[in-house]
């Protein structure tokens, strides 16, 4: 498979069609439309929608009476304890959907072939294995909260769909190493920021247990941006020789 | 391109000699960015012949104890067929990018169908079809810059004009005013009956497309545009599919079918332009003679009567595969104010008072498909290069 980028017939665009295609303009130009009015129109809908929705779903209480009665002591001290399972939910999610991606990652880089693919290849499998431990961590934070680990809460539901397209590219055989190194990179920049919010949140909760023990998962996230980036630069800079 | 003689007398593949294994049926997709449109509009339009076979079958299959298991064996390879043939849609085109080829199949195809059937009845109900598909375009090429930002000419590769047809608002009609009149199975020509069964079965397909990728979408505005021309299409289910004739006993009905599968994989093969995908075709040519001359056999058995009462004439041309601007753009300046009363066409102001009513109710809170194109002309790279090129 010849893994970059190449000149070819592409039909896209306005300009493969130089005659015919100022043609076309000119005749949808000169139909009106047949209903007056501008996008916003289409922005009343979708408010009245909104303003009528209910929500994506709810986080599912705590099963446990010892989380039961930190939700209640959450609750006292005026905090709210959804939110923080929320998340940590979410996090859960998103990094347990990181390893198969790292895996799908791994897959690629091996049929595809890259420059360097040794070292790109002992870098993705040791991110997976991090992405695992941070799994097992979130588990870990989840259940001594008294929450269940395997329930999914809203934010990882909409983080889930948010995510859906990154599997498909990365998955879709067509694609270029650098193109899902792209979408790792976009996975990445997530996470990085999203632990930094978690670890914010679990402190203001008043978890700094919890957020002492994410401390080095972020360090690591962080690490994993600045990888991610370095292969991202040195793939396209290496197809643009 | 030349009269098509003798085209059912091949005997095609046998049967069992019809085989896939699960990497034949996911083979390499094609290229949404590289290959001719027309490849997708016949990809698109054979699955949907492929899957309306299998649905007549199965409803036939409920009807008649002898048939089940002769269908079933023909049932099974049309299935993989099917799936060949659907697979080779890539993943990068998103729902409302199919759509949009969707709709450019009903619109390129009926127009060539149109052009060439030569009943004046039917002629004027493809036409009459075709103003509300094209229409149907507009809107979804709207949506698809309005909420992806994309242009939807990148799938419609400049054949297809992108202009309001008769409003979809305007296209909803009264039950009864959707039921055509047939053609008789006597008098009318062959290529009157391979027409009515593959436009059915491609508006068929376009129905249970927009009804099953509906809900998937989470805009509300989107989710409504769908349910609006998903019930459209249902009208044009109706339509096309009254077309045939009623009386045509069942054996005729599937003897009609395998002949319009022959009639199209073989069009395909003559303008095929990928040579991957011409090879497909071919083979399933060879697979639907096989599956006619099997169907010829039944008919002789239970019907008693020679396929070649059927299967008779020349056809004068393949369906054609080609931008229809012209021909559109001409019924779009005379057509558009037609409406259905009964099984007629009448002007405007003759429109049946339950079709207004019926419209009146469905538009009442709103037209989604006005809504989502208020005040939308198509431009080359979206409306918003329009913005960028009076900035300029």
């Amino acid at each position: 498979m010849g893994n970059s980028t190449k000149l070819g017939m592409n039909r896209t665009g306005f300009q493969m069609a130089p005659v015919a295609g100022p043609l076309q303009e000119a005749f949808a130009m000169q139909v009106p439309p047949s209903s007056p009015g501008t996008i916003e129109q289409a922005a009343a809908v979708r408010a009245a929608y909104i303003a009528e929705a209910d929500r994506i779903g709810s986080v599912p209480p705590p099963g446990t009476i010892r989380g039961m009665l930190a939700t209640a002591a959450d609750k006292l001290t005026g905090d709210k304890p959804e939110l923080l399972l929320d998340k940590l939910g979410q996090r859960l999610a998103y990094e347990r959907t990181g390893v198969r991606l790292y895996q799908a990652m791994c897959t690629k880089v091996q049929a595809a072939g890259h420059f360097r693919l040794d070292e790109l290849y002992a870098d993705l499998v040791r991110i997976a294995e991090d992405e695992a431990r941070h799994f097992d961590l979130l588990c870990t934070a989840v259940e001594s909260m008294g929450a269940d680990p395997s329930a999914q809460t809203p934010c990882a539901d909409v983080s889930g769909m948010a995510s859906l397209g990154l599997m498909q590219v990365i998955t879709d055989p067509r694609t270029t190493v650098s193109q899902s190194l792209e979408v790792i990179l976009t996975v990445e920049l997530t996470d990085n920021a999203a632990w930094e919010l978690l670890i914010a949140l679990a402190r203001e909760s008043g978890h700094d247990e919890m957020a002492d023990s994410f401390r080095e998962a972020y360090e690591q996230e962080e690490e994993h941006l600045i990888t991610i980036k370095r292969w991202l630069r040195d793939t396209v800079m290496h197809e643009a020789q | 391109m030349s009269p098509i003689n003798n085209l059912w007398d091949s005997k095609g593949t046998p049967l069992d000699r019809q085989r896939f294994t699960w990497k034949d049926l996911v083979g390499k997709p094609i290229s949404k960015l590289d290959d001719d449109a027309f490849t997708r509009i016949r990809v698109i339009l054979l699955n949907g012949l492929e899957v309306d076979s299998l649905r007549l079958k199965h409803i036939v299959s409920r009807f008649n104890g002898d048939l089940r298991v002769p269908l079933a064996q023909i049932r099974r390879v049309e299935h993989h067929q099917n799936t060949m043939v659907n697979w080779l849609l890539s993943a990068d085109h998103s729902p409302l990018e199919t759509t949009v080829a969707y709709e450019q199949v009903a619109i390129e195809v009926t127009a060539s169908v149109a052009q060439a059937e030569p009943d004046p009845y039917q002629a004027q109900t493809y036409r009459f079809g075709l103003l509300e598909d094209f229409d149907h375009l507009y809107r979804y090429s709207a949506m698809l810059d309005r909420l992806e930002g994309k242009d939807a000419n990148n799938i419609l590769q400049g054949y297809t004009d992108i202009v309001p047809g008769r409003p979809t608002a305007d296209e909803h009609r009264a039950p009864e005013d959707d039921v055509r009149e047939p053609y008789s199975k006597k008098e009318a020509a062959l290529l009157t009956k391979l027409h009515a069964t593959l436009i059915t079965a491609a508006e068929y397909q376009t129905h249970d497309y927009f009804i099953n990728i509906g809900p998937l979408f989470a805009d509300p505005l989107a989710r409504q545009l769908y349910a609006e021309i998903a019930s459209i299409e249902e009208q044009h289910v109706t339509q096309y599919g009254s077309l045939q004739d009623p009386s045509e006993s069942i054996m005729e009905k599937l003897l009609i079918h395998e002949a319009t599968e022959v009639y199209a994989y073989y069009s395909a093969v003559e303008q095929e332009t990928n040579p991957r995908v011409k090879a497909i075709w071919e083979r399933f040519l060879d697979y639907e003679l096989g599956h006619l001359n099997l169907m010829c056999d039944l008919f002789k058995q239970y019907e008693r009567r020679d396929p070649a009462e059927i299967l008779t004439g020349v056809i004068p041309t393949p369906l054609q595969f080609r931008s229809n601007r012209e021909f559109i753009r001409d019924v779009l300046s005379r057509e558009v104010p037609l409406r259905a009363n009964g099984t007629r066409y009448v002007p405007q102001e003759q429109e049946s008072a339950a079709s207004l009513s019926q419209r009146a109710q469905l538009n009442m809170e709103g037209s989604p498909s006005n809504i989502v194109s208020a005040g939308y002309q198509w431009s080359p790279g979206t409306e918003l290069s329009r913005t960028r090129a009076r900035k300029a």
